[in-house]
């Protein structure tokens, strides 16, 4: 009875936070509500029994897409009360088409297209949940596993490439050219005479005129 | 998971009634890509709902491993999506759908 109580609090705040994401006028608002949405989700999950995913959903999206969102709309500077224009234009049709989606959506979970899938929980296995994914991740599904890791991998080149760029104002480091220096191209032995000083006609490396 | 009452029914439904707040914001929500990458974030999260419900009430871990794939492709995604919209800011100063128009498509 206290699962089913949770369920109706958690799932509730879930819509909520949605409705609160997409209607929120300033950007920051909706990524906090996508926070609530996500902590609401995991709880979600944990009642459902999937803990790992639960925490692996708290872990990703909101320590790293929720973070990086912020990252972004704190970096860029624009003005968001003209991004909201065409909020009243666009909302009858998309409610007309959101209002479609529903009914089919509802039309289908009710006329049985999952009646083949208990409607109460199964019996909960005795191994946690974890050592389950593990048992099958790593064997029928490595190879995908390892694809996902090639994913995120061009993911991460893909967006320094993307951003990176080159100001001419900052020097850089050149690394090559540091090493191939050598030390007859940046220093000269000599010995002044006493009094005379080192002029600058002495000082002349070979390549230094370069 | 001692639920009594709730079914899998409900939680499809809540599924499906998240799914379309995403698909409302996509349309309400025209000119602000940031919002849109989050209501695809919202949608992908129904998804992911729906897939650990089924996986749950059918005892088949099949559902939490596709689950796991979904996080990293939606993680993905976000990363190069805020790139290129960083990208974009950068270049025309300004997020709009409606500046995207260099191509004339």
């Amino acid at each position: 009875m206290l699962a089913d109580l949770l369920f109706l609090l958690f799932g509730g705040t879930l819509l909520l936070a949605g409705l609160g994401v997409i209607t929120a006028r300033n950007p920051m608002y909706c990524v906090l509500f996508m926070v609530l949405a996500f902590v609401n989700a995991t709880a979600l999950f944990v009642l459902l029994g999937a803990e790992f995913l639960g925490l692996l959903l708290l872990m990703v999206y909101v320590g790293a897409i929720a973070v990086m969102f912020l990252f972004v709309i704190m970096t860029i500077d624009i003005d968001f009360a003209v991004l909201k224009e065409g909020f009243a234009t666009y909302l009858p049709i998309g409610a007309l088409l959101a209002a479609l989606l529903l009914i089919e959506l509802i039309a289908a979970i009710k006329g049985g297209l999952f009646s083949g899938v208990a409607t109460t929980p199964s019996e909960i296995s005795d191994k946690p949940d974890i050592i389950r994914i593990g048992e099958v991740l790593f064997t029928d599904y490595a190879l995908p596993f390892q694809l996902i890791g090639l994913i995120l991998l061009v993911a991460m080149v893909g967006s320094i490439v993307l951003t990176h760029r080159r100001r001419p104002e900052v020097k850089r480091q050149d690394v090559a050219a540091q090493i191939a220096r050598k030390k007859e191209d940046s220093m000269t032995m000599t010995s002044p005479k006493a009094g005379a000083g080192v002029r600058k006609s002495l000082f002349n490396p070979k390549n230094v005129e370069k | 998971m001692p639920f009594h009452t709730v079914t899998l029914e409900h939680i499809l439904f809540l599924a499906a009634i998240l799914f379309t707040l995403g698909i409302v914001g996509l349309f309400i929500n025209r000119k602000n890509v940031i919002v849109l990458l989050m209501c695809l974030e919202i949608m992908l999260l129904a998804v992911n709902i729906n897939f650990v419900a089924i996986s749950s009430f059918s005892g088949d871990i099949m559902g939490q491993i596709f689950t796991l794939f979904i996080f990293a492709v939606a993680a993905a995604e976000v990363a190069i999506g805020l790139a290129i919209l960083t990208l974009f800011f950068r270049n025309r100063g300004s997020v709009e759908i409606d500046d995207a128009d260099v191509m004339k498509g």
